[in-house]
């Protein structure tokens, strides 16, 4: 029997030693390498589960790497939040290689190691930030993360993605750059590194204007990262000519993971005290997640690339997670975490309907996914539940997390936040609509059934494997839905910091 | 004046980093050539390094090699008068940081070199005519 001590450093270790192994693995025998990177995965997730499963019954986890105690030594820390988080990225990223193997080899039949290879970094480095209770080594891993988000972008679409992805590293590296430079005048002020230790000793500082750029510096870093806008403009082009096995994993997990490293640094770090009582900035930081999710909506709206009207979708939902995470009351912030939750889902879900797709139509343009639903009818179902769940309508999860996100507003009195939320959710009726009207009714009139037009009308899905992918991802959407009241009071609530 | 000079003096760590990160900045949003972007990112990057190497330092502090006086086998850390030596923590942290910025500027140029050969330039604006009149 393994020590239960070993579970939370074996979630990182495990993928990070076998991303080594699939390069070299790849000269030997090509076929050895999806089955390796499977392994590594599912080591992580069940890692993860059972990490999780300590969690909840015996509380906050600690894990000393090389065993140097905390404020010295690098330390894991695994509490509800970052347990819940890391069971979503390892699931996800074991899901995606499910779905998306075919289309790897199809992709990239010469460079099957390397991109495996990158996955297991990218896999890593989201759950090296999840997990880590050290600021610095949230930068390392925050860079491992991005570095192989760059390539693997790069290696999509030939006209466009490589130039996407050299914008993508230039405004990446400003972002991590401030954020690195947040943490020098944290240490400046501290003289510690630990988020704990951290929390403890900035008590004193409140005052400090150091901690105070430090905060500024740290918090402007994530958000570009995340792509809050007006700091998202390298999104849209990063993700729509990303390969699509990579796009898969990489739009739904990267901006999510930014968004729960902001929560750790507000409510870890910085504290509520000094958020809400010393500073006063929150309510320009709403101001603005407000204009971020309409202008997300809006954009979206303009856009003719099926793709690309998904990466706007991100934008916007990115708003909401800001936006409750900074109302500052209990019911803004589980509304804030149970859509880093569900928009994980709906985010892959809509990649994967994306890449499905693509599979059968080259060009995702709009007015191309004519009679879409007789020639793909399981791709086509799991989209309508996805597109009904970001649209928010009950029983998929979308409803929910948007619900607390509104209550949570209504109790702050942010009624500007209010309609910004509730006009993205029309402005989401509209845009699906427009693709379901599309790809629905032919535009072209209906002669009676030939012989000719009977092939019109065959059945062309996608592989088994990405329909049934779609599919159960849809069944979890609402699956979410129908226990989210179980999931916010077994394991969002007890997270919430006291006295907000 | 007087306050104003007390201030660059005093701080001059500061402003030089400052002034690198600034450029950085310039070369990265302003330039034309996207190597010379990427040079500018590389100094960007490197300026906070310089900001990390300062904050460590103490005036008139030297290597944290601690000396046993001979004869002693150990030395007791009361009598270490830290003042002496500088902070080598934020050094180390450098190092990780140098080789972040390697990584990511190999990564930058194999990216670089893979739109040359497409698209036969490093211009940006070139390549963006080019994107538009596709």
């Amino acid at each position: 029997m393994i020590d239960n001590h070993v579970f939370p450093i074996l979630i990182v270790i495990t993928p990070l030693v076998c991303a080594f192994f699939v390069m070299g693995l790849y000269w030997v025998d090509k076929r050895l390498c999806l089955p390796l990177t499977i392994l590594a995965i599912s080591i992580s997730f069940i890692s993860s589960i059972i990490t999780l499963y300590s969690v909840l019954t015996s509380g906050t986890i600690q894990y000393k790497l090389g065993g140097w105690p905390p404020p010295i030594g690098i330390e894991y820390r695994i509490d509800l939040l970052n347990g819940v988080i890391l069971v979503i990225i390892s699931f996800i990223s074991l899901f995606n290689l499910f779905t998306s193997f075919n289309q790897v080899s199809h992709d990239f039949p010469e460079k099957k190691g390397t991109f495996y290879s990158l996955y297991l970094l990218f896999t890593t480095g989201l759950l090296g930030v999840v997990i880590t209770g050290d600021l610095f080594n949230l930068y390392v891993l925050l860079e491992i993360t991005s570095l192989s988000a760059y390539a693997q972008i790069a290696l999509g679409d030939k006209k466009r993605a490589p130039f996407a992805s050299l914008n993508y590293i230039f405004i990446g590296v400003i972002g991590a750059s401030f954020y690195l430079l947040g943490v020098g005048y944290i240490y400046m002020m501290t003289g510690s590194l630990n988020m704990g230790d951290v929390a403890h000793l900035i008590h004193n500082l409140h005052h400090s204007q150091a901690i105070f750029v430090a905060f500024i510096f740290c918090i402007v870093g994530v958000w570009i990262k995340m792509a809050l806008f007006p700091l998202h403009i390298w999104l849209p082009n990063a993700y729509t000519y990303a390969p699509t096995a990579s796009g898969r994993i990489i739009a739904p997990l990267m901006t999510k993971v930014m968004v729960y490293v902001m929560i750790r640094l507000m409510y870890s770090v910085f504290g509520i005290d000094y958020l809400f009582n010393t500073l006063h900035i929150s309510q320009s930081i709403i101001y603005l997640s407000s204009a971020a999710v309409l202008f997300g909506g809006i954009m979206a709206l303009s856009q003719d690339n099926l793709k690309k009207m998904f990466t706007y979708i991100i934008i916007s939902e990115i708003g909401y997670m800001v936006g409750g995470a900074w109302l500052g009351n209990k019911t803004g912030l589980t509304g804030a975490i149970l859509h880093i939750i569900n928009d994980v889902f709906m985010t892959f879900a809509l990649f994967l309907s994306a890449g499905n797709f693509a599979w059968r139509i080259k060009d995702l343009s709009i007015h191309n996914l004519e009679d879409i639903f007789q020639k793909m009818p399981w791709t086509s179902t799991g989209f309508v539940v996805v597109a009904l769940s970001i649209i928010g309508i009950p029983p998929t999860c979308g409803f929910f997390s948007k619900w607390y996100l509104i209550l949570g507003a209504i109790e702050a009195k942010q009624y500007l936040f209010i309609i910004a939320l509730i006009l993205s959710s029309l402005l989401n009726i509209i845009l699906f609509f427009r693709v379901f009207e599309k790809s629905l009714f032919s535009s072209k009139p209906h002669v009676m059934e030939s012989k000719e037009t009977r092939s019109y009308n065959l059945i062309e899905e996608a592989p088994a494997n990405m329909t049934i992918g779609l599919l159960v991802i849809g069944a979890i959407l609402i699956l979410i839905g129908l226990y989210s009241g179980k999931i916010v009071s077994n394991l969002i609530l007890p997270f919430i910091p006291k006295g907000l | 004046m007087e306050l104003l000079i007390k201030e660059i003096i005093g701080k001059y760590n500061y402003w030089l980093y400052i002034i690198l990160m600034m450029i950085g900045l310039y070369a990265i949003i302003a330039k034309n050539n996207l190597i010379k972007k990427l040079v500018g990112m590389n100094i960007f990057q490197t300026a906070i390094i310089l900001f990390y190497i300062s904050i460590g330092y103490k005036k008139g502090g030297t290597l944290p090699i601690i000396e046993i006086p001979h004869g002693h086998h150990t030395i007791s850390p009361e009598s270490i008068d830290i003042s002496k030596y500088i902070n080598p923590l934020p050094h180390v942290l450098m190092l990780t940081a140098i080789v972040v910025s390697v990584a990511t500027f190999g990564v930058a140029l194999a990216i670089a070199l893979k739109i040359y050969k497409e698209y036969n330039t490093l211009e940006e604006d070139e390549i963006r005519m080019r994107l538009r009149g596709k």
